[in-house]
């Protein structure tokens, strides 16, 4: 018979209000991309407006993890559960707030043809860094430590796309001035799709110290 | 200053048949808090008790191996088991006091080693009363009856009239499990600071007070000794599953 019937009820329950955020997220993300991508200001409006529903959620579920802290104390493998909740939550609020910039980005372009070829990275770029939310979030429920480290590997291929687009778009505002104004909001996308992926990576920290117990630099 | 205070080497009890304590080895280490966790009739308190010879006063217990304090073997047969109480003194759960005034109860022990001269009495009890963190608040009432005092005090009273023996070591059998919460807080922040001069070792059932007070913890189970570490580890990373499921309430 469990001694904690209802602790263990928690923490699972703590577990899917994770996995709720985490594809809300996920959907933010994508969204903000293809709103910008299609210059859609509607689509970008969505993002920004859906945002506030992902902060009362994050809010929502630490105050869950609170109570947690102040009335079971876990300890050991307990605490670390909830521990690494709260850190991989407040990662991806963090990733929803750029989701929210990417967003505002598309809002600012909206009007204009775009026009700059490395436009086409940013949906590759997305799509590894959607990839990295989700193996972090599947790590995480199957404590998969493997798993976490090979989505993190990943991090190294965003990064290198971005230093990519970053060439590129400079010759791009070098060889036609028109096109500054587009080229620096789309550097700032690719920016913030960076970032994101760089909270993927601390998740899938967060991952390793759940199993292990021991902190491991991934990125 | 030697590390270890006590050194417990492949120690196993019986109580007639039955095996209590299985090869147990232990490094009480010194001025340090040692804490006994584990669940009911694991032999943690056997184990306390094997300290200072408590045990003997039970038929039928068998010991064999050897416990050190300071590389003596305290199981010669040559041993003088009151001198040795008196270097590793104990506190027992429910506060004991005797039924007789603040003052005669810690000034028992000097007395019972022929210190007769007033001032020196009143010197130890006034110094033993506020090693206990008690002399503030019972200043007033030495001449009173211990048994009026409210439990927490009561246990400092008998905290202090051990640390009036002057001894080495402290064991402490759950000394808090019978008091209320702010007593129970109280006997803790004493027990921080006793280990400067003392080296303690407590059993507790608690396990947020062995995660608080103790510097390293020993985790029983079935007589043997599960996992003996840090606290930190102990509390943050247990190697074994058995104490992790101990410590998180999985079992026990």
């Amino acid at each position: 018979m469990s001694t904690r019937a209802a602790f263990d009820k928690a923490l699972k329950e703590l577990q899917q209000d994770i996995l709720r955020m985490a594809s809300l997220v996920e959907q933010a993300v994508y969204d903000s991309v293809q709103s910008l991508v299609k210059v859609d200001v509607t689509e970008a409006s969505q993002v920004i407006i859906g945002d506030d529903m992902i902060d009362k959620l994050f809010l929502e579920i630490e105050e869950k993890c609170i109570k947690i802290i102040a009335t079971q104390q876990p300890i050991a493998r307990d605490l670390r559960i909830v521990i690494t909740g709260m850190k991989i939550l407040l990662n991806l609020e963090r990733m929803a707030d750029h989701a929210v910039d990417i967003a505002r980005s598309a809002m600012c372009l909206s009007g204009q043809t775009l026009t700059v070829k490395p436009l086409e990275y940013i949906p590759q770029m997305a799509r590894l860094t959607q990839q990295m939310i989700k193996d972090g979030l599947d790590s995480y429920v199957q404590s998969d430590i493997e798993k976490a480290s090979a989505m993190c590997a990943l991090d190294d291929d965003v990064d290198y796309i971005f230093a990519q687009v970053f060439r590129e778009l400079i010759n791009c505002m070098m060889e036609n001035p028109e096109v500054v104004m587009q080229s620096t909001y789309l550097l700032h996308v690719c920016r913030y799709l960076e970032r994101i992926a760089d909270h993927a990576t601390n998740i899938g920290e967060e991952v390793i110290y759940l199993v292990t117990g021991e902190h491991k630099e991934l990125n | 200053m030697k590390k270890n205070k006590m050194l417990v080497r492949d120690l196993n009890l019986y109580y007639m048949d039955f095996q209590a304590l299985k090869k147990i080895n232990l490094d009480i280490e010194t001025n340090r808090i040692t804490a006994l966790i584990g669940p009911s009739g694991c032999g943690k308190s056997t184990f306390l008790r094997v300290l200072n010879r408590m045990n003997d006063l039970i038929d039928g217990v068998r010991i064999e191996g050897s416990v050190f304090l300071d590389e003596e073997d305290i199981y010669r047969p040559e041993v003088d088991v009151v001198a040795l109480r008196k270097r590793v003194g104990m506190v027992f759960q429910r506060p004991n006091p005797f039924p007789m005034s603040v003052y005669d109860n810690v000034a028992y022990g000097p007395r019972v080693h022929g210190i007769r001269n007033k001032n020196r009495l009143d010197e130890i009890v006034e110094h033993s009363l506020r090693s206990a963190a008690l002399w503030d608040e019972i200043r007033d009432r030495l001449f009173k009856s211990a048994l009026g005092l409210s439990g927490g005090q009561q246990q400092r009273v008998c905290i202090a009239r051990l640390l009036a023996i002057e001894p080495e070591v402290v064991l402490m059998d759950e000394p808090s499990s019978a008091l209320d919460p702010i007593s129970t807080l109280k006997v803790e922040e004493l027990i921080q600071i006793l280990k400067q001069e003392y080296t303690i070792v407590i059993v507790t059932h608690n396990m947020q007070q062995a995660a608080r007070v103790s510097d390293l913890t020993a985790f029983f189970l079935n007589g043997e000794i599960v996992e003996f570490s840090i606290t930190d580890e102990i509390f943050t990373r247990p190697k074994d599953q058995r104490t992790e499921d101990y410590i998180t309430g999985r079992f026990g």
